[in-house]
């Protein structure tokens, strides 16, 4: 008897291998007998050398990290549609790996007792399995095996449960952009300006002839060689030089660069006598190997959906890992990943816009806020933001607002499945309190700083840390002006901001103890965010807004500059600089370590260095505070 | 001892009491032991004098799994029938469904409740529903302790007054924001099994320790 549930898991595995090749009254039948699991990030699916399950996996959401005990490096993630653990059950040996859920997660566990029959049944689910494990020979999971050239790659993987690395066959873009040996070199370069890649298959009879690459044009056209109404054959590379669509990473670096060339089509059987099937340039390797900020900038701007940009992400999760191994200066560290969490953004915002049915009544501006505003964002946290956009008449104002909600929710959607966790708070673009004309905001804004009570405070701190994502950046100029326009007519704001910075509890105790939480889930943890980021990030707003600076959100850098202004104080903010870098890579660290947002910190796990470390931070918050109390006289506002 | 209620408790029937003998048994105490029923029900409408149950929806959640054979679907053969609610749920008075009578489906229901813990989306509404239709078969309430998904959604948002609150959240809501797909919305076991993934996220949040923890 098939029910709601089987026939939603039925309808979801039919798009993926091997059940796509099943008839839709058997996935029925085998649906039927699934078990749905949920898994809370990082709980273990299976660990290494238990023995095999009755049921192997299918994600149906979140993602899977697959590697060895014990070693943190990530072999494998499995993404949505990825089948995992089959391998052991058919071969009736241990798990070799552990699988551990590296976020919320969850599973279809599909028995092994009734899927064997269908697939000794069925010759594509066989192929399938025999093509999905034939690369596994010898002992691959030996890390020994791996050249130091591939780096850290965990670019997820499709239809592979077990292959690894250099083992792993590439991805490669199917979207052949092609022409006829006749066509005009005007159109080519039209061509492929218009689908923006960098290569362009010359074909005859629907097979591989020559190609055509953006070098061909600069050394042979734009030097005046050929006129641009020349036709393809003229400058076509031929005869060229083709693979099996079957390749791996490491065979395809090969070829590349024994043959010194830059792209390799991928024919049906490997010759130029069939069908071409893709094509794999360097930056398609590059990406899959993944190690470098530039590649993953390029990668991001070519994404075309959030899918992409949420495995992009996974690689900038690596290359974070990789520099604080690396021991790279954390402000280093943080101008990239911020950049490249603004450019995920970015891109984001441009998708989310293509893919609105009007094009936007008036100009706007996406506002990020708090830690991605001020180029904090190292790990995936919460994401925060704003939309300004342009005065509109006021009958207009409420149908541009809606608009302006809507694509908010679009964004806020995406980059949810990209990784930043909805704002608990719901301070986000598609809350209509985040949504404002200009005026609007000014208005608010205004409000906030003559009725500066503690709601209004805890609002100030956040939104003002906004930093422009997209869109017009007059709109935000002209509001941090009537911001500071009224803060200064108003000098009262900033005592209140200071003491709302004052507010934070102290991180340690009489004797010098660290002061943990006493209730709730994170009872006995440290939090690192409230009682040590916080008070440092809060007074280097309330000081470098006392000066009317706008243009510096950062906070190591707020002090820097503060550092400049100020001689007479600059051992204490150069201090705070370095604190606040050396708070955010312990948060960091924590973090990638826990794969989590790196706030709460159980101290029982720090060494004796670290917690020195920690404490000696400690030392210059209480030092920041008493400045900004006796500066910003909040004694006579407690009273 | 009351004697009138007594004798009417004697016309209950064996099924009932049955139900009622697992509620001798406690409610483990951690949460990995316990297995929420998750429901829902589509109904003609929502007066709970006038309106009917056309289908119950339900699903077991132990230590975060599901299994998709033990889920419970029922249609309900009603004389009153209402042609507006049709559109919502797409159930009409003579589908092809297999239909039973009231007093069978909620037969069904109780043997497979048991004594577990009811979860569902404004589950009092499913409840009184279900409740009217125990009386109207001349069966007492429900006994089962309850939970209800809004109010725990609402309990993973941040204390705050600068926070409007929204005042109700809908099951839309809540699958907008886990992005659950909403492709079976309005089937009764489609909707069990959108609340079922909601409760399942919310309580990752929540991270009770244990079941009273959810219960208060």
């Amino acid at each position: 008897m098939k029910n709601t549930i089987s026939e939603r898991i039925a309808d979801f595995l039919k798009n993926y291998p091997p059940f796509n090749a099943m008839e839709a009254k058997q996935l029925e039948q085998l649906s039927l007998e699934v078990v749905i699991i949920h898994k809370e990030t990082n709980t273990v699916v299976f660990s290494q050398n238990e023995n095999p399950h009755t049921h192997f996996y299918v994600v149906n959401k979140g993602a899977v990290a697959l590697s060895k005990t014990g070693q943190s490096q990530i072999l494998d993630i499995c993404d949505e549609g990825d089948v995992f653990g089959l391998r052991p059950l058919l071969a009736n040996e241990n798990y070799k790996l552990e699988a551990k859920a590296y976020e919320e997660t969850i599973l279809y566990a599909v028995p092994i007792k009734d899927f064997k029959p269908l697939a000794l049944e069925n010759k594509r689910i066989g192929n399938f399995l025999i093509e999905s494990f034939a690369s596994n020979t010898g002992n691959p999971y030996s890390i020994k095996h791996r050249g130091k050239l591939y780096g850290d790659n965990e670019a997820a993987e499709r239809y592979s449960t077990n292959k690894i690395l250099d083992l792993q066959p590439i991805k490669y873009s199917t979207q052949l952009i092609t022409c006829k040996e006749g066509t005009k070199i005007k159109t080519i370069a039209d061509l492929m300006t218009k689908h923006n890649v960098s290569s362009i298959l010359v074909e005859k009879d629907n097979l591989p002839l020559g190609i055509i690459t953006d070098k061909d044009l600069r050394k042979k056209v734009a030097t005046g060689l050929f006129p641009i109404t020349a036709t393809a054959k003229s400058i076509m590379s031929s005869p060229i030089i083709t693979y099996p669509k079957e390749l791996t990473l490491a065979q395809s670096q090969m070829a590349m660069m024994k043959s010194n060339i830059s792209h390799l089509i991928l024919t049906e059987d490997g010759t130029t006598e069939s069908k071409s099937v893709g094509i794999l340039s360097k930056h398609d390797i590059m990406v899959a190997v993944g190690n470098n900020p530039a590649v993953l900038l390029r990668a991001i701007k070519r994404a075309t959906d959030a899918k992409r940009l949420r495995s992009i992400r996974h690689g900038i999760m690596n290359l974070l890992q990789g520099y604080l191994d690396q021991n790279i200066p954390l402000g280093l560290v943080s101008k990239i990943i911020s950049e490249l969490n603004d450019a995920s953004t970015k891109q984001v915002v441009q998708i989310a816009l293509s893919k609105m049915d009007e094009e936007p009544p008036v100009k706007f501006t996406w506002l990020s806020m708090g830690s991605q505003g001020r180029g904090e964002q190292l790990l995936n946290t919460d994401q925060d933001n704003a939309v300004i956009f342009e005065d509109v008449p006021d009958e207009k104002l409420e149908e541009t607002r809606s608009y302006f909600i809507k694509l908010g929710e679009r964004i806020s959607k995406m980059l949810n499945t990209i990784g930043f966790e909805y704002c608990p708070a719901d301070m986000m673009a598609s809350n209509r309190s985040w949504c404002h004309s200009l005026t609007e905001w000014k208005n608010v804004t205004a409000h906030w700083i003559h009725n500066p009570g503690p709601d209004e405070i805890l609002l100030s701190s956040i939104f003002f840390d906004y930093n422009v994502t997209y869109g017009e950046k007059a709109l935000a100029d002209e509001l941090s002006h009537s911001i500071f326009d009224h803060a200064n007519h108003y000098p009262q704001f900033f005592t209140h901001l200071a003491s709302g910075a004052l507010q934070n509890p102290s991180p340690s105790g009489f004797f010098r103890d660290f002061l943990v939480e006493q209730d709730g889930e994170h009872k006995d943890f440290f939090d690192l965010k409230l009682r040590a980021l916080m008070p440092i990030i809060d007074a280097a707003r309330v000081l470098i807004l006392s000066h009317s600076i706008k243009s510096i959100n950062n906070t190591a850098e707020r002090y820097e500059k503060l550092a400049e202004l100020e001689p007479n104080n600059k051992e204490l903010y150069l201090a705070c600089s370095y604190a606040s870098k050396a708070l955010l890579k312990f948060r960091t660290r924590q973090g990638l370590l826990h794969n989590d947002s790196g706030r709460y910190i159980a101290l029982d796990q720090l060494n004796k260095e670290e917690k020195i470390k920690l404490k000696r931070t400690f030392k210059t918050i209480k030092d920041i505070q008493s400045l900004i109390e006796v500066r910003f006289q909040v004694k006579n506002l407690l009273r | 001892m009351w004697p009138f209620t007594k004798k009417k408790q004697l016309e209950l029937p064996d099924f009932w009491w049955e139900y009622e003998e697992h509620f001798n048994e406690k409610l483990p105490d951690s949460i990995p032991e316990n297995t929420f029923v998750v429901l829902d029900t589509e109904t003609t409408g929502f007066s709970l004098t006038r309106d009917r149950m056309l289908c119950i929806g339900a699903l077991k959640l132990l230590d975060n799994n599901i299994v998709v054979k033990d889920s419970f679907e029922v249609y309900i053969e009603q004389e009153h029938y209402d042609s507006d609610s049709a559109e919502i749920h797409g159930i009409l008075k003579k589908s092809k469904r297999d239909l039973m009578s009231e007093l069978e489906a909620l037969k069904q229901f109780l043997v497979y409740a048991k004594n577990h813990i009811l979860v569902g989306h404004h589950v009092m509404f499913d409840i009184n529903m279900i409740n009217a239709a125990l009386k109207r078969n001349g069966l007492p309430k429900l006994k089962n302790k309850t939970l209800d998904t809004e109010s725990l959604y609402i309990r993973t948002l941040l204390i705050s007054t600068v926070v409007q609150k929204k005042e109700r959240y809908t099951l839309d809501d809540l699958a907008k924001k886990f992005s659950i797909s909403r492709k079976d919305r309005h089937t009764a076991l489609g909707d069990a099994f959108i609340t079922a993934i909601a409760f399942l996220r919310t309580i990752e949040k929540l991270k009770p320790q244990k079941i009273k923890d959810l219960l208060r």
